[in-house]
Protein backbone atom coordinates (compact mmCIF):
# COMPACT_ATOMS: atom_id res chain seq x y z
CA UNK A 1 0.00 0.00 0.00
CA UNK A 2 1.26 3.62 -0.77
CA UNK A 3 1.81 6.40 1.31
CA UNK A 4 -0.90 8.35 -0.43
CA UNK A 5 -3.70 5.82 0.16
CA UNK A 6 -2.86 5.77 4.04
CA UNK A 7 -2.31 9.27 3.91
CA UNK A 8 -6.31 9.74 2.88
CA UNK A 9 -7.14 8.13 5.99
CA UNK A 10 -5.04 9.80 8.74
CA UNK A 11 -6.94 12.73 9.04
CA UNK A 12 -10.11 10.70 9.89
CA UNK A 13 -8.35 8.34 12.36
CA UNK A 14 -6.45 10.83 14.31
CA UNK A 15 -9.34 11.65 16.56
CA UNK A 16 -9.43 8.07 17.82
CA UNK A 17 -13.15 7.49 16.59
CA UNK A 18 -12.10 5.44 13.75
CA UNK A 19 -9.99 2.87 12.86
CA UNK A 20 -7.32 1.75 9.86
CA UNK A 21 -8.21 -0.87 7.10
CA UNK A 22 -5.54 -3.87 8.13
CA UNK A 23 -3.93 -3.01 5.25
CA UNK A 24 -2.95 0.22 5.92
CA UNK A 25 -2.04 -0.71 9.68
CA UNK A 26 0.41 -3.01 8.43
CA UNK A 27 1.69 0.08 6.21
CA UNK A 28 1.90 2.47 9.32
CA UNK A 29 3.49 0.17 11.56
CA UNK A 30 6.62 0.51 9.22
CA UNK A 31 6.51 3.95 7.47
CA UNK A 32 8.04 6.63 8.98
CA UNK A 33 6.66 8.78 7.05
CA UNK A 34 3.25 8.17 7.34
CA UNK A 35 3.69 7.67 11.33
CA UNK A 36 4.96 11.54 11.31
CA UNK A 37 1.90 12.71 9.77
CA UNK A 38 -0.47 10.80 12.23
CA UNK A 39 1.44 12.50 15.19
CA UNK A 40 1.26 16.35 13.26
CA UNK A 41 -2.64 15.25 12.90
CA UNK A 42 -2.93 14.30 16.68
CA UNK A 43 -0.64 17.50 17.88
CA UNK A 44 -3.48 19.35 15.54
CA UNK A 45 -6.18 17.93 17.15
CA UNK A 46 -4.72 18.50 20.63
CA UNK A 47 -3.83 22.27 19.40
CA UNK A 48 -7.25 22.70 18.61
CA UNK A 49 -8.66 20.91 21.76
CA UNK A 50 -6.93 23.18 23.84
CA UNK A 51 -8.76 26.65 21.97
CA UNK A 52 -12.11 25.19 24.08
CA UNK A 53 -10.62 27.71 26.96
CA UNK A 54 -9.57 30.20 25.26
CA UNK A 55 -12.31 33.15 24.72
CA UNK A 56 -12.35 36.16 22.45
CA UNK A 57 -13.48 38.71 24.49
CA UNK A 58 -16.03 40.71 23.43
CA UNK A 59 -16.63 44.13 23.24
CA UNK A 60 -17.99 45.62 26.63
CA UNK A 61 -21.17 46.91 24.93
CA UNK A 62 -22.05 43.46 23.69
CA UNK A 63 -23.61 42.33 27.05
CA UNK A 64 -25.72 45.96 27.51
CA UNK A 65 -26.99 45.35 24.22
CA UNK A 66 -27.90 42.55 24.51
CA UNK A 67 -29.55 43.03 27.75
CA UNK A 68 -31.49 45.56 26.13
CA UNK A 69 -32.25 43.49 22.75
CA UNK A 70 -33.61 40.88 24.99
CA UNK A 71 -36.31 42.89 27.47
CA UNK A 72 -39.32 41.68 27.35
CA UNK A 73 -42.01 43.53 25.34
CA UNK A 74 -43.99 43.82 28.97
CA UNK A 75 -41.35 46.02 30.12
CA UNK A 76 -41.59 48.36 26.74
CA UNK A 77 -45.55 48.18 27.28
CA UNK A 78 -45.57 49.05 30.73
CA UNK A 79 -43.12 51.99 29.71
CA UNK A 80 -45.07 52.85 26.87
CA UNK A 81 -48.14 52.98 28.81
CA UNK A 82 -46.45 54.74 31.80
CA UNK A 83 -45.36 57.73 29.34
CA UNK A 84 -48.78 57.76 27.56
CA UNK A 85 -50.60 58.56 31.05
CA UNK A 86 -47.89 61.05 31.99
CA UNK A 87 -48.67 62.98 28.68
CA UNK A 88 -52.61 62.28 29.65
CA UNK A 89 -52.38 63.91 32.40
CA UNK A 90 -49.69 66.40 30.90
CA UNK A 91 -52.81 67.42 28.59
CA UNK A 92 -55.35 67.65 31.08
CA UNK A 93 -53.37 69.81 32.88
CA UNK A 94 -52.45 72.04 29.90
CA UNK A 95 -55.92 72.33 28.77
CA UNK A 96 -57.45 73.26 32.37
CA UNK A 97 -54.59 75.65 32.87
CA UNK A 98 -55.60 77.20 29.39
CA UNK A 99 -59.45 77.06 30.19
CA UNK A 100 -58.79 78.85 33.58
CA UNK A 101 -56.40 81.62 32.10
CA UNK A 102 -59.13 81.96 28.93
CA UNK A 103 -61.85 82.62 31.46
CA UNK A 104 -59.51 85.10 33.43
CA UNK A 105 -59.79 87.03 30.37
CA UNK A 106 -63.43 86.82 29.69
CA UNK A 107 -64.36 88.02 33.13
CA UNK A 108 -61.94 90.73 33.33
CA UNK A 109 -63.36 91.95 29.88
CA UNK A 110 -67.02 91.43 30.87
CA UNK A 111 -66.20 93.47 33.81
CA UNK A 112 -64.20 95.92 31.82
CA UNK A 113 -67.13 96.59 29.39
CA UNK A 114 -70.28 96.17 32.51
CA UNK A 115 -68.34 99.33 34.55
CA UNK A 116 -70.95 102.67 34.37
CA UNK A 117 -68.87 105.03 32.22
CA UNK A 118 -68.29 107.99 33.60
CA UNK A 119 -68.72 110.52 30.72
CA UNK A 120 -72.25 111.84 30.41
CA UNK B 1 -17.81 30.64 34.18
CA UNK B 2 -21.08 29.87 36.23
CA UNK B 3 -21.18 26.24 37.36
CA UNK B 4 -23.31 23.84 35.51
CA UNK B 5 -25.71 22.93 38.04
CA UNK B 6 -26.20 26.90 38.35
CA UNK B 7 -26.34 26.82 34.81
CA UNK B 8 -29.55 23.89 34.98
CA UNK B 9 -31.22 26.05 38.20
CA UNK B 10 -31.50 29.55 35.75
CA UNK B 11 -32.25 27.08 32.89
CA UNK B 12 -35.43 25.72 34.56
CA UNK B 13 -36.49 29.37 35.95
CA UNK B 14 -35.73 31.00 33.09
CA UNK B 15 -38.08 28.12 31.21
CA UNK B 16 -40.84 29.09 33.83
CA UNK B 17 -41.02 32.71 33.07
CA UNK B 18 -38.24 34.05 35.23
CA UNK B 19 -36.82 36.87 32.75
CA UNK B 20 -34.06 37.65 35.44
CA UNK B 21 -32.60 34.46 35.30
CA UNK B 22 -32.36 34.56 31.82
CA UNK B 23 -30.49 37.35 31.75
CA UNK B 24 -28.13 35.91 34.16
CA UNK B 25 -27.88 32.45 31.89
CA UNK B 26 -26.82 35.57 29.27
CA UNK B 27 -24.28 36.91 31.17
CA UNK B 28 -22.88 33.49 32.15
CA UNK B 29 -22.55 32.45 28.77
CA UNK B 30 -22.16 35.51 26.18
CA UNK B 31 -18.55 35.21 26.06
CA UNK B 32 -18.54 31.79 24.96
CA UNK B 33 -21.25 32.18 22.37
CA UNK B 34 -19.13 35.25 21.10
CA UNK B 35 -15.96 33.29 20.76
CA UNK B 36 -17.62 30.37 18.93
CA UNK B 37 -19.63 33.05 16.59
CA UNK B 38 -15.99 35.00 15.59
CA UNK B 39 -14.54 31.59 15.15
CA UNK B 40 -17.40 30.81 12.23
CA UNK B 41 -17.64 33.96 10.77
CA UNK B 42 -14.46 35.99 11.63
CA UNK B 43 -15.78 39.50 11.92
CA UNK B 44 -15.95 41.20 14.90
CA UNK B 45 -19.01 42.84 14.43
CA UNK B 46 -20.96 40.06 12.51
CA UNK B 47 -20.30 37.94 15.42
CA UNK B 48 -22.16 40.34 17.66
CA UNK B 49 -25.14 40.03 15.09
CA UNK B 50 -24.94 36.35 15.30
CA UNK B 51 -24.80 36.67 18.85
CA UNK B 52 -28.04 38.76 19.38
CA UNK B 53 -29.52 36.87 16.59
CA UNK B 54 -28.54 33.61 18.73
CA UNK B 55 -29.80 35.08 22.27
CA UNK B 56 -33.10 35.89 20.32
CA UNK B 57 -33.81 32.32 19.46
CA UNK B 58 -32.44 30.65 22.17
CA UNK B 59 -35.27 32.66 24.32
CA UNK B 60 -37.72 32.07 22.18
CA UNK B 61 -37.38 28.56 21.85
CA UNK B 62 -36.39 27.76 25.44
CA UNK B 63 -39.01 26.17 26.31
CA UNK B 64 -38.15 23.43 23.82
CA UNK B 65 -35.24 22.50 25.41
CA UNK B 66 -35.62 19.11 27.43
CA UNK B 67 -32.04 19.15 28.79
CA UNK B 68 -31.02 16.11 26.92
CA UNK B 69 -27.79 17.98 26.36
CA UNK B 70 -26.27 20.54 28.19
CA UNK B 71 -27.39 24.21 28.07
CA UNK B 72 -23.93 25.21 26.21
CA UNK B 73 -24.38 22.69 23.73
CA UNK B 74 -27.93 24.04 22.83
CA UNK B 75 -26.26 27.20 22.78
CA UNK B 76 -23.58 26.30 20.29
CA UNK B 77 -26.51 24.69 17.68
CA UNK B 78 -27.96 27.87 17.91
CA UNK B 79 -24.80 29.72 17.04
CA UNK B 80 -23.90 27.11 14.47
CA UNK B 81 -27.37 27.68 13.02
CA UNK B 82 -27.20 31.05 13.02
CA UNK B 83 -24.13 31.81 11.61
CA UNK B 84 -24.67 29.56 9.14
CA UNK B 85 -27.70 31.78 7.92
CA UNK B 86 -25.60 34.71 8.45
CA UNK B 87 -22.78 33.59 5.97
CA UNK B 88 -25.49 32.35 3.95
CA UNK B 89 -26.68 35.32 3.47
CA UNK B 90 -23.26 37.32 3.49
CA UNK B 91 -21.92 34.98 1.06
CA UNK B 92 -20.23 38.58 -0.85
CA UNK B 93 -16.75 36.87 -0.70
CA UNK B 94 -15.23 33.93 -1.61
CA UNK B 95 -12.68 34.05 1.27
CA UNK B 96 -12.88 36.21 4.29
CA UNK B 97 -10.09 39.07 4.92
CA UNK B 98 -8.02 37.86 7.67
CA UNK B 99 -9.48 40.49 10.62
CA UNK B 100 -7.02 42.14 13.11
CA UNK B 101 -6.12 40.12 16.21
CA UNK B 102 -9.20 40.21 18.37
CA UNK B 103 -7.98 40.51 22.68
CA UNK B 104 -8.29 36.77 23.96
CA UNK B 105 -8.32 35.46 27.21
CA UNK B 106 -7.40 31.61 29.18
CA UNK B 107 -9.58 30.70 31.27
CA UNK B 108 -7.40 27.89 32.91
CA UNK B 109 -3.90 29.23 32.85
CA UNK B 110 -3.15 27.84 36.27
CA UNK B 111 -2.87 24.21 34.66
CA UNK B 112 0.11 23.32 33.07
CA UNK B 113 1.82 26.72 32.23
CA UNK B 114 4.92 25.03 30.95
CA UNK B 115 3.23 23.54 28.38
CA UNK B 116 0.68 26.12 27.65
CA UNK B 117 3.85 28.25 26.77
CA UNK B 118 5.00 26.24 24.57
CA UNK B 119 1.36 25.79 22.70
CA UNK B 120 1.17 29.64 22.65
CA UNK B 121 3.33 29.92 19.20
CA UNK B 122 1.54 26.73 17.90
CA UNK B 123 -2.06 28.24 19.19
CA UNK B 124 -1.75 31.26 17.38
CA UNK B 125 -0.49 29.89 14.32
CA UNK B 126 -3.26 27.62 14.11
CA UNK B 127 -5.93 30.46 15.24
CA UNK B 128 -4.29 32.11 11.91
CA UNK B 129 -4.74 29.31 10.07
CA UNK B 130 -8.45 28.65 10.77
CA UNK B 131 -9.14 32.31 9.73
CA UNK B 132 -7.78 31.34 6.69
CA UNK B 133 -10.11 28.47 5.84
CA UNK B 134 -13.18 28.93 3.84
CA UNK B 135 -15.93 29.26 5.92
CA UNK B 136 -17.49 25.89 5.24
CA UNK B 137 -14.78 23.82 5.87
CA UNK B 138 -13.69 26.51 8.76
CA UNK B 139 -17.26 25.66 10.77
CA UNK B 140 -17.13 22.21 10.47
CA UNK B 141 -13.48 21.62 11.93
CA UNK B 142 -14.67 24.57 14.54
CA UNK B 143 -17.37 22.73 15.73
CA UNK B 144 -16.19 19.55 15.26
CA UNK B 145 -13.01 19.59 16.84
CA UNK B 146 -13.32 22.22 19.44
CA UNK B 147 -16.41 22.38 20.49
CA UNK B 148 -16.67 18.26 19.95
CA UNK B 149 -20.35 18.36 18.72
CA UNK B 150 -21.20 15.30 16.76
CA UNK B 151 -21.65 14.97 13.23
CA UNK B 152 -24.78 14.30 12.93
CA UNK B 153 -25.59 17.65 14.59
CA UNK B 154 -22.98 19.59 12.31
CA UNK B 155 -24.61 18.43 9.60
CA UNK B 156 -28.03 19.30 11.27
CA UNK B 157 -27.17 22.87 11.77
CA UNK B 158 -25.01 23.60 8.50
CA UNK B 159 -28.00 21.76 6.02
CA UNK B 160 -25.64 19.29 4.79
CA UNK B 161 -25.26 16.17 4.37
CA UNK B 162 -23.46 14.01 7.47
CA UNK B 163 -21.12 12.40 4.52
CA UNK B 164 -20.85 15.94 3.28
CA UNK B 165 -19.73 17.07 7.03
CA UNK B 166 -16.83 13.91 7.21
CA UNK B 167 -15.60 15.35 3.92
CA UNK B 168 -15.33 18.68 4.92
CA UNK B 169 -13.47 18.07 8.39
CA UNK B 170 -11.37 15.86 6.41
CA UNK B 171 -10.41 18.72 3.86
CA UNK B 172 -9.94 20.74 6.92
CA UNK B 173 -7.60 19.38 8.81
CA UNK B 174 -5.79 18.25 5.91
CA UNK B 175 -5.40 22.16 5.09
CA UNK B 176 -4.65 23.00 8.88
CA UNK B 177 -1.67 20.48 8.90
CA UNK B 178 -0.05 21.13 5.79
CA UNK B 179 -0.21 25.16 7.19
CA UNK B 180 1.34 24.42 10.26
CA UNK B 181 3.47 21.74 9.15
CA UNK B 182 4.86 22.70 5.80
CA UNK B 183 6.81 19.88 3.77
CA UNK B 184 10.19 19.29 5.27
CA UNK B 185 8.61 19.64 9.29
CA UNK B 186 7.94 15.92 9.59
CA UNK B 187 11.26 15.23 11.49
CA UNK B 188 9.41 18.32 14.32
CA UNK B 189 6.40 15.99 14.01
CA UNK B 190 8.31 13.16 15.01
CA UNK B 191 10.25 14.20 17.77
CA UNK B 192 6.45 15.51 19.32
Amino acid sequence: MRCETVSLQLAEIADGHTELSPEAARHLATCLRCQAELAQYRKLLRALTSLRTQYVIPDERLLDDLLEALRPPADVYRLHRRNRRAAYIGGIAAAATAGAAGAIVIASRLAANNKPSLAS
Amino acid sequence: MVESAAVDQLVEEAKAGDHLAFEELVRATHADTYTLAYRLVGDEEDARDVVQETYLRAHKGLKRFRGDAQFSTWLHRITANCANTYLGRRGRHDHDPLPEDPPIADLHPQIDPEQRASNGDLRSQLTEALQALPPKLRAVVVLRDIYDLPHDSIADQLGITESAAKVRLHRARKRLREKLYPLGDEEHARAV
